[in-house]
């Protein structure tokens, strides 16, 4: 046995430590870059059966969406309201809540505005009547998501669940008020009478002009830096603030949150509070700022696609305001489309929508999974030399 | 001997490498197992033991390597076909289903055709005379859920040796268990044998290498370092193999403290129920001084976690009263008004939880992250809404300076830290402010020897300082390594408390079967 004992290798030190955390690089911009590719090459081939040239299209959609002279504004306009309803679905996430209710909050925060408008846009300047326009929108959003989370808090009703009934009430509440309360007596739309100009900021296209910065027409406004303060804010919250660390742990851990003094109602309550306040906050983008009216549907589906943007922003602030872009872009991109090809219907771009988010949050691991064994590969490769 | 090739080997595994990702698990392992004896392998955790195992029990397939069982090369690709190459693994955690019962447990993927009864039938007779060759009395009409460990764990041998396992496995197989069924596991282990099966063992108490096995493999980081005949090697020089130095497994505990030191902690007819409405515990008296360590000792599950997490906040009691003594005031809660989780802190209480990765830290934080859990709101850390992620980094490197945190590495997540780091980490940051009581749950569960050393000394050095500790652990080894006195739990109930230094391992087994309290 003691030749045996002899013969074996020798004692070796501890490894050091091996991580395999991936650098900023392959999760910010390699990954979803390739997983943006994918869904652009099956989008292609959905173009190619419709019968059009997908490199003419894709052209279209760039033009049409990065043209500082012609779509860009309004690329960032959807930005902006992208960027609202992702870092609602961000900052719910990390607390480990999935809101759903982004629709609604947001929906509801349009008639926080409106209320605000139609009763003040007679008395206040323009910068007060924005400050009150933030401030509702903030308090109806989160109020319309203070319910589904003190609901989960106390009894246990999942937020998932409820959020999603909570757009169905939203939808049916806002419709009941515009169509019998508050709606405009003139004209046939469903909407309320346009909030008075005095009352109103300037578009971001005449104040850029005077600066002589030419620019397309569009809804962009204000709410852009609101919401890049947003950006700011959130990340600032959840990495570098005590309630943002409780949110974090609570959200990766409720028992070593409650292990660590935390309430997990008060955890669920402030998180679904935050969640939907800036969800809220796509009102001032739209209701305020862009229409200055609230129209039937303002938020036309922005609130569900937060959800899009936050998966592939990754639930990180940067990311988010990424992807709002990249969405944006996309929305914008296919107006044009429109125009240029008919035979490319509207639905298009929700099939495009859909493979990005497709590949960049259902399938995630078929891209990722390769590329990071490829790193890993490569890294061995270079320790071994 | 080792050149002898008339022994013939039950397992020889050759060569066997097996990487996750770049973490090197298995490096070029050789093996060699004879036939007939109790083998076993001992290695720190993360030391590559339990991958090698997986490895030969089809859980995980090699990179590299030949395994050969009774000398012919084999592909073991499944659990299945492991069982059909006739080796039997019983797990640290049994594969039981609780409501059923023995027999048909023991049926469970062995049914042998589409009629239960009379497979049953068959199954009955054979294995009455397994069990009476092997002296291994199993209920087989009773239900799983009402067997004791060690009859349950009984059942998964007999299990194996139904699927005609000729080599088995036993993973740590004495956790749960109390001394006197360790004792009497190891009689059915050396019937094996000299039945003729071949036993892996696989632990990391090294007086069980000592007491029952032929020959012992050392792993450490992922190699055999070591083959001995166990009559030929020692306890001492196998934990020095472990960890490649000299270890003391005996940490000077120094004197005894005053009887007369101030009550810091005492508690009145503690009950709990549990979600379900079952009492869990039953009343419970005692106190805890300052300067004295106080064991809890008890096979897992007979009520200390739950008068762990009780005591910390974070279970409410049906009925009783706490009283806490700290920071120079007197406190009593009572099942009304119990304690709040969030409070025990700023009362000058500490708690190391007994599930460190379920509790004690969050895996997917940074190290300077978790190592602030629960001292989120330190004024020290932040201003009034923020935290400076300079200091909590500064306060990181002091506690990796104090109990040898290892790497210096404070970003460095907290799942890719070993486990006896993690527990360092978790320790460090509950002693940080000397805290005057200390609640403690298996501080060394998943830790390596030299992290068990550090710990120890610390936990001493604080009990010195005037700290009430109040020691959770399953390890009898541990309580006798550092307590002063031990209150033994058995069905939620106090069954006795004594003094360390007067009673053996025999007197606290007892009591841990012991039906209701006598003292």
């Amino acid at each position: 046995m003691s030749e045996a004992a002899s013969s074996l290798p020798a004692p070796v030190p501890k490894p050091k430590p091996i991580t395999n955390k991936m650098p900023w690089w392959m999760n910010g911009l390699a990954i979803p870059g390739v997983q943006l590719l994918l869904a652009l090459a099956v989008a292609s081939l959905v173009v190619l059966g419709v019968g059009e040239s997908p490199f003419a299209t894709l052209k279209v959609m760039l033009v049409g969406a990065l043209d500082p002279q012609a779509g860009l504004s309004s690329t960032l306009y959807y930005a902006t309201s992208l960027i609202f309803t992702g870092l609602a679905v961000t900052v719910a996430f990390h607390a480990g809540l999935f809101n759903i209710g982004g629709e609604g909050q947001a929906y509801v925060a349009g008639l926080g505005v409106a209320l605000a408008c139609l009763w003040l846009d007679g008395t206040l300047s323009a910068p007060l009547m924005f400050l009150v326009a933030v401030f509702t929108a903030m308090l109806f959003g989160a109020a319309w998501a203070l319910l589904p989370g003190y609901l989960q808090a106390r009894r246990g009703a999942h937020v998932v669940v409820t959020t999603i009934m909570f757009n169905y009430i939203a939808a049916g509440l806002l419709n009941y008020m515009l169509a019998n309360v508050i709606r405009s007596q003139e004209g046939m739309a469903i909407e309320t009478r346009p909030f008075k100009e005095a009352a109103l900021l300037p578009k971001a296209q005449p104040w850029l002009q005077s600066m002589g910065i030419e620019v397309g027409p569009s809804y962009l406004n204000l709410s852009l830096l609101v919401a890049l303060i947003c950006v700011g804010l959130v990340w600032w919250l959840l990495w570098y603030t005590r309630l943002g660390y409780a949110l974090r742990t609570y959200g990766q851990n409720p028992r070593a949150a409650k292990y660590a003094g935390m309430s997990a109602a008060t955890m669920i309550v402030t998180a679904m509070l935050i969640s939907g306040a800036l969800a809220g906050l796509m009102a001032v983008n739209d209701v305020y700022g862009a229409q200055g009216r609230l129209v039937l549907n303002y938020t036309g589906g922005m609130g569900f696609l937060g959800i899009a943007v936050a998966l592939m922003g990754r639930n990180h602030p940067l990311g988010v305001l990424a992807s709002a872009l990249l969405f944006g872009a996309l929305y914008q991109g296919s107006t044009d489309l429109q125009l240029e090809f008919p035979r490319i219907s509207p639905e298009l771009i929700l099939v495009i929508q859909g493979l990005v988010v497709f590949f960049a949050a259902a399938l995630d691991r078929l891209v990722r999974d390769p590329m990071e064994r490829w790193y890993l590969q490569r890294q061995l490769k270079r320790a071994a030399r | 001997m080792s050149g002898d090739t008339s022994i013939g080997y039950a397992v020889e595994m050759l060569g066997i490498t097996k990487r996750f990702g770049t973490v090197l698990a298995n490096d070029r392992i050789e093996m060699k197992i004879a036939a007939g004896t109790i083998h076993g392998v001992v290695g720190e955790n993360g030391a590559g033991k339990s991958t090698l195992m997986s490895i030969l029990y089809g859980f995980y397939q090699a990179d590299e390597g030949e395994i050969r069982l009774q000398g012919k090369p084999v592909q073991i690709r499944s659990s299945t076909e492991a069982i059909a190459q006739g080796v039997g693994m019983v797990h640290q955690h049994f594969m039981l289903v609780e409501p059923l019962s023995a027999l048909e447990n023991i049926l469970l993927g062995a049914e042998d055709g589409w009629l239960l009864a009379k497979a049953r039938q068959k199954a009955e007779v054979r294995l009455k005379t397994l069990m009476q060759t092997h002296h291994l009395p199993v209920d087989l009409h009773k239900l799983v859920e009402a067997m004791p460990v060690g009859e349950q764990q009984r059942l998964e041998i007999l299990k194996a040796l139904f699927r005609r396992a000729r080599i088995l496995i036993l993973d740590e197989p004495t956790g749960v268990l109390t001394p006197q069924e360790a004792a009497q596991l190891f009689t059915i282990l050396r019937e094996l044998r000299a039945q003729g099966v071949t036993v892996v063992l696989i632990t990391h108490k090294l007086q069980e290498i000592m007491d029952v096995t032929d020959n012992v493999t050392v792993m450490r980081a992922g190699r055999v370092v070591a083959q001995r005949r166990t009559q030929d090697t020692s306890r001492e020089e196998l934990a020095e193999l472990m960890i490649g130095r000299p270890v003391l497994l005996q940490v000077d505990k120094g004197s005894k403290p005053a009887a007369d030191s101030a009550v810091r902690l005492a508690v009145k007819n503690l009950r709990y129920h549990d979600a379900r409405g079952v009492e869990r515990l039953k009343g419970l008296d005692f106190e805890l001084r300052a300067g004295e360590i106080l064991g809890i000792a008890g096979v897992s599950g007979n009520g200390q976690t739950e008068l762990l997490a009780v005591l910390a906040g974070l279970l409410k009691p049906s009925a009783g009263e706490l009283q806490l003594n700290t920071l120079g005031q007197q406190r009593r809660f009572d099942a009304k008004q119990w304690l709040p989780a969030s409070e025990l802190r700023a009362f000058g209480c500490g708690h190391v939880p007994e599930d460190r990765l379920g509790e004690g830290v969050i895996k997917n934080f940074s190290m300077q992250e978790s190592a602030v859990l629960g001292f989120h709101q330190d004024a020290e850390l932040g201003g009034w809404a923020w935290l400076s992620p300079k200091r909590i980094r500064e306060r990181t490197l002091r506690l990796i300076e104090a109990f040898d945190v290892r790497p210096v590495l404070p970003s460095l997540r907290t799942a890719d830290m070993s486990g006896g780091n993690q527990q360092k980490l978790v320790i460090a940051r509950e002693m940080a402010r000397q805290p005057e009581v200390l609640l403690v749950g298996q501080p060394t569960r998943g830790v390596d020897l030299g992290a068990i050393e550090r710990i120890y000394r610390e936990l001493i050095k604080a009990r010195d300082a005037g700290a009430a500790i109040l020691l959770v652990s399953v390890e009898l080894e541990e309580i006798f390594a550092l307590t002063d006195r031990v209150m033994v739990m058995n069905c939620g109930a106090i069954t006795g408390i004594v003094e360390t230094a007067q009673s053996s391992a025999k007197d606290i087994g007892m009591l841990m079967t012991q039906e209701k309290a006598a003292a």
